[in-house]
């Protein structure tokens, strides 16, 4: 989390090692759509550093808002939103963009930029951090062949598979190593056999540190993985379990 | 280098989106060769509406029988009235040349005259062309009587054609005031129809500039590209414009500018200057333009 420290708070540094403050902490969250539809209702959740969580529950349980709320697209009515002890709320929308570097993301639509190689997409994550010209030059190619790509870098993404375009998205969300990950629906379309291989690649990149949020309504997956599940229904948190399962 | 990355990715999304990219830079063409008429246009019925409020002047006729020494000062006389420009003395001779002038080929009939019929006169040209009657009234006071008397017994006449002044007048000040309300409506016709092809294009990539926000680029790393692309479409259209109208320039306007009046009329805007003021207005616009659209699109 040193990153999002160091964004949220200069002195972050110095404060780490004292606060070990969790990953993700909503404080009694209320979020309510200006049509007046309720996203969350009064949730409250933790999650510590390096863990790796699933959030469960029907479409329209509260799930995205979720994610929205931790990228900062969107505040909350009520309640606080922290990141490594930090309150995102209350974050100036001119660090916003800082924020969003250390958080890496994947959807179900995998969002790729559609005129872009495959080796484009990710490295444009780079550039926009800023780095070196030299540092994209290696680390684009190390992460596509983490991801299983490293003959496809100059394939546009209409022109790979599904679960290809997943994986690219995972390769642009986790290039700079951000210490937060997150992903809606990231197997939502995709067939059982490439979902696995996506959430092999989500465990793996847990191990390196980063914690994880993925928002499913993949009952088997959740299932076979056995780790935290935190399921909410109508805006609530209804259960919240080490390691669960789908259904409880 | 950064400025080199977002020149890279202006390009790049010129190149992958030829079609929307053509048509912004046909509407600027266009819009732009409009103006290139216009403008020129403009200038020149101005500058010929101008020339025809100058010539309003007041012409005073003498008597054939006034002496020489009369004559000088009357022009002593009518120069000292205020709002006198200057005034040209014609001789008999000279109104004689001037009428055969008139006439052109047909001036052979002035042969025919016994002697030369024609009296000298001043022609008096004024500060503004509005004060045709002040000055009037100043060489012929009206006396007690009530009938106007002229300040010198030389004067035989003076004439302002008072009809046609009147005439004139409105009739040139009407003119200025359309030309510069149709001048106004096509610089803003110009102006919202390449805003709009420039929202359509941006429109077209939302989602690119949506992940862009996600992955955390700031406003001005995704905005950068899209006004250098706004510069290079303006250019683009711009120099076409002023490339064509060159060409019409050299075959036509330049050939054909001793037959019309209007074109060849001193005061038309210089086709340098024109070329600035198209080239640089077209540019600005959709740079500008297409930073201020993608406003709408960054907000979070």
């Amino acid at each position: 989390m040193a990153a999002i420290d160091e964004t949220l708070d200069p002195r972050g540094a110095l404060l780490q090692g004292a606060t070990r403050s969790p990953a993700v902490e909503l404080r009694d969250v209320t979020v309510v759509y200006p049509g007046g539809n309720v996203g969350l209702d009064g949730a409250s959740a933790t999650i510590g550093r390096g863990e790796f969580a699933f959030l469960v529950g029907q479409t329209g349980c509260g799930k995205s808002t979720f994610i929205k709320l931790l990228l900062r697209e969107m505040d909350p009515s009520r309640g606080k939103v922290l990141i490594a002890g930090r309150d995102i709320v209350e974050l100036p929308r001119k660090k916003i963009p800082k924020l969003r570097r250390n958080i890496g993301v994947v959807f179900q639509d995998y969002k790729l930029l559609p005129n872009r190689t495959i080796y484009d997409n990710v490295a444009y994550t780079l550039k926009v951090i800023g780095a070196s010209r030299s540092e994209i030059k290696s680390k684009v190619p190390e992460i596509l062949r983490l991801v299983g790509l490293s003959t496809k870098l100059n394939s546009y993404p209409d022109e790979l598979s599904g679960g290809e375009q997943q994986r690219v998205s995972l390769a642009r969300a986790f290039v700079n190593h951000p210490p937060l990950l997150l992903a809606d629906e990231p197997t939502g379309n995709l067939d059982p056999e490439t979902s696995i291989g996506i959430m092999q690649l989500l465990y793996r990149m847990n191990r390196t540190g980063t914690t994880v949020i993925v928002a499913t309504h993949d009952n088997e997956m959740v299932d076979r993985m056995r780790r935290r599940v935190i399921e909410l229904h109508e805006g609530r948190v209804v259960r919240d379990e080490a390691s669960g399962m789908y259904a409880g | 280098m950064k400025l080199f990355f977002f020149l890279r990715e202006a390009l790049r999304a010129l190149r992958r989106n030829a079609a929307p990219s053509l048509a912004a830079i046909a509407t600027v063409l266009i819009t732009t060769l409009v103006l290139g008429v216009f403008i020129p246009v403009v200038r020149a019925a101005t500058a010929k509406t101008n020339e025809v409020r100058n010539k309003i002047e007041l012409e005073v006729f003498i008597n054939d029988d006034a002496s020489r020494a009369e004559v000088t000062e009357l022009g002593n006389m009518i120069r000292d009235i205020r709002h006198v420009e200057s005034t040209e003395f014609v001789s008999k001779a000279q109104a004689l040349r001037i009428l055969k002038r008139r006439l052109g080929d047909k001036s052979s009939i002035t042969e025919d005259l016994p002697g030369n019929p024609l009296p000298r006169s001043y022609r008096i040209k004024l500060d503004d062309p509005q004060n045709a009657d002040v000055v009037k009234s100043s060489l012929a006071p009206v006396g007690p009587s009530g009938e106007a008397r002229p300040i010198s017994p030389a004067i035989q006449e003076i004439k302002n054609r008072e009809d046609d002044t009147e005439k004139i007048l409105s009739a040139t000040s009407t003119i200025k005031i359309l030309l510069a309300s149709l001048a106004g409506l096509l610089v803003l016709a110009s102006v919202l129809l390449v805003a709009n092809t420039i929202r359509l294009s941006i429109f077209a990539r939302r989602r690119e500039v949506e992940v862009m926000r996600l992955v955390g680029a700031t406003n001005w790393f995704i905005r950068w590209p899209f006004v250098i692309e706004g510069l290079l479409v303006g250019f683009l259209g711009g120099a076409a414009a002023v490339g064509l109208l060159w060409i019409v320039k050299v075959t036509v306007v330049d050939e054909w500018s001793d037959r019309f009046a209007l074109i060849a009329a001193p005061d038309t805007i210089r086709f340098s200057l024109l070329v600035i003021v198209l080239l640089g207005t077209a540019t600005a616009v959709s740079a500008i333009g297409s930073g201020i659209t993608l406003r709408r699109f960054l907000r979070v």
